[in-house]
């Protein structure tokens, strides 16, 4: 999977579970101010990100710094990767 | 210490006939039935009824999914029907948020549909993982107070009263009961349920539920009726709006109704078949409380479900106190029994009865049964003017309640 497919499968995912209109999706937009997402948010973002992608994520503490779609989209590439390796 | 007068200004529902106060009623004077075969029904082994009356067609994606996200299809029902009660008396955006609003709205138990998700995925392999966050919200026994209150910014008190089929009885009570002790000016009241396959099992297990009219679904229930054989569940939410009739007056109100008594009970000699004695002892204490005799009631709305033993005990229970010279009937003829709602609907029906002078008959009633004939049945719609209506809610657990309705007269 290249990091392009991971980005827009990221997209897609998190578009249909927010409902998010997939033109709001640009890397900079901050999920709290820009996509109107809050804490229980973020909670299930990580369950459909590893029923997504196969990987596991948890509690992971590195979650809690991410703030904008750019963030997310380089945390799921390594821990793509990081699975893959 | 001196009670407060309650009265209702606002009405609100969503029932198997549709959304509004306005279609309900209307769907009760066509003398239109709500039940409807459900295939899905058949599908599961051992499981009688192949009936129920189901809320159809509702377009939620108007409610943003933030506030939609935390809520199974009973709080969506209790939502509309709340926006439709507070809309109905003007009720603005201060009033609703700034304390003197509270909120009674109970459901017979949490999303069953959320609970079988839940479980389908923890039983597999007992992991957690994989649970959204947004669960719990669904299945708490307050989870249709919670949020409605949360949507609405109601900041009075949330109370969630859970009592099976007296739910909206009892909230509407309890309501009645803070307003009347000064403790709120307003009180949102009523009940919600939505529909799984677990409730028609519950009475079906007890030989409680009609399973004999799965290919005539409109002929049933029949309470009252010779041929009447149990229960059809159904759906909805109902909502009241009380207050106390100072804040109506001072708010230029439109006032529909007063809540004159109400009274609980408990029936102690069984947890699930109903006893006349504590039946009458409800109506009773009801009445006693809003200072009337039982020959001043013009009009006794029944809980009366379609159970062989439960219609047979109300109408002794009303026939010892009423005689055969008061109306009696039950809309669960029309729309089933829609659990923790049915309360709230029916006084729904009973407010807009006071207000058109309407006795809306017993649908599927067409052979009186012997054992009910302490009590006068009417066949048709009867107008007359009515100023007082008593109506009756029992639940599994042996719990009565009983609500007097006045016309409202300063």
């Amino acid at each position: 999977m290249t990091n392009d497919e991971i980005i827009e499968r990221t997209n897609a995912a998190i578009a249909e579970e927010f409902e998010l209109d997939m033109n709001d999706l640009v890397p900079s937009a901050s999920f709290k101010e820009d996509l109107g997402l809050d804490s229980l948010d973020a909670v299930d973002m990580v369950i459909v990100l590893e029923q997504e992608f196969g990987i596991k994520i948890g509690k992971d503490p590195k979650i809690l710094r991410i703030r904008q779609l750019s963030d997310l989209h380089s945390y799921v590439i390594d821990k793509k990767n990081a699975f893959l390796n | 210490m001196q009670l407060r007068r309650v009265v209702i200004t606002g009405l609100g529902a969503v029932s198997p006939f549709g959304q509004g106060a306005e279609r309900l009623f209307q769907a009760l004077v066509d003398g239109e039935s709500a039940i409807r075969y459900i295939a899905e029904l058949e599908k599961i082994q051992g499981l009688g009824p192949h009936v129920a009356g189901l809320v159809q067609g509702m377009d939620i994606k108007d409610i943003p999914r933030k506030i939609r996200r935390t809520m199974s299809p009973m709080s969506v029902y209790a939502l509309l029907a709340s926006q439709e009660a507070l809309d109905q008396a003007h009720v603005d955006q201060d009033l609703r948020t700034g304390g003197r609003l509270g909120i009674a709205l109970g459901s017979t138990v949490g999303s069953v549909d959320v609970m079988e998700e839940f479980f389908d995925n923890f039983l597999k392999d007992r992991s957690i993982e994989g649970i959204k966050s947004m669960l719990f919200f669904k299945i708490m026994g307050h989870s249709c107070a919670a949020n409605v209150a949360q949507t609405l910014g109601i900041a009075g008190r949330t109370l969630a009263p859970t009592a099976a089929c007296a739910t909206g009885c009892q909230a509407v009570g309890l309501g009645y009961e803070a307003i009347a002790l000064g403790k709120q000016d307003l009180m949102l009241c009523g009940g919600a349920d939505e529909f799984h396959p677990l409730t028609a099992a519950t009475f079906d297990i007890i030989q409680a539920a009609s399973t004999q009219y799965n290919d005539r679904p409109q002929c049933t229930p029949r309470p009252f009726d010779r041929d009447r054989d149990g229960i059809v569940c159904s759906e909805g939410a109902g909502l009241l709006l009380l207050e106390s009739l100072d804040s109506a007056h001072a708010r230029g109100a439109n006032i529909l109704a007063e809540i004159s008594g109400f009274a609980s009970t408990s029936d102690t000699s069984s947890i699930a078949n109903p006893d006349p004695e504590p039946v009458r002892r409800c109506m009773e204490l009801a009445l006693a409380e809003a200072g009337l005799n039982a020959a001043e009631i013009d009009y006794v709305n029944a809980h009366a479900t379609g159970t062989v033993q439960g219609d047979e005990a109300e109408s002794r229970a009303i026939g010892d106190l009423f005689g055969t010279h008061t109306p009696v009937s039950s809309l669960k003829g029309h729309m089933g029994h829609a659990m923790a709602a049915s309360g709230a609907l029916e006084l729904i029906a009973c407010v807009k009865m006071l207000g058109t002078g309407q006795v809306i008959p017993t649908r599927n009633l067409d052979n009186p049964a012997v054992e009910c004939s302490a009590v006068a049945l009417p066949r048709k719609i009867e107008n007359k003017v009515l100023q007082t209506i008593i109506k009756n809610n029992f639940a599994l657990g042996g719990v009565n309640c009983a609500i007097v309705l006045r016309r409202f007269f300063e």
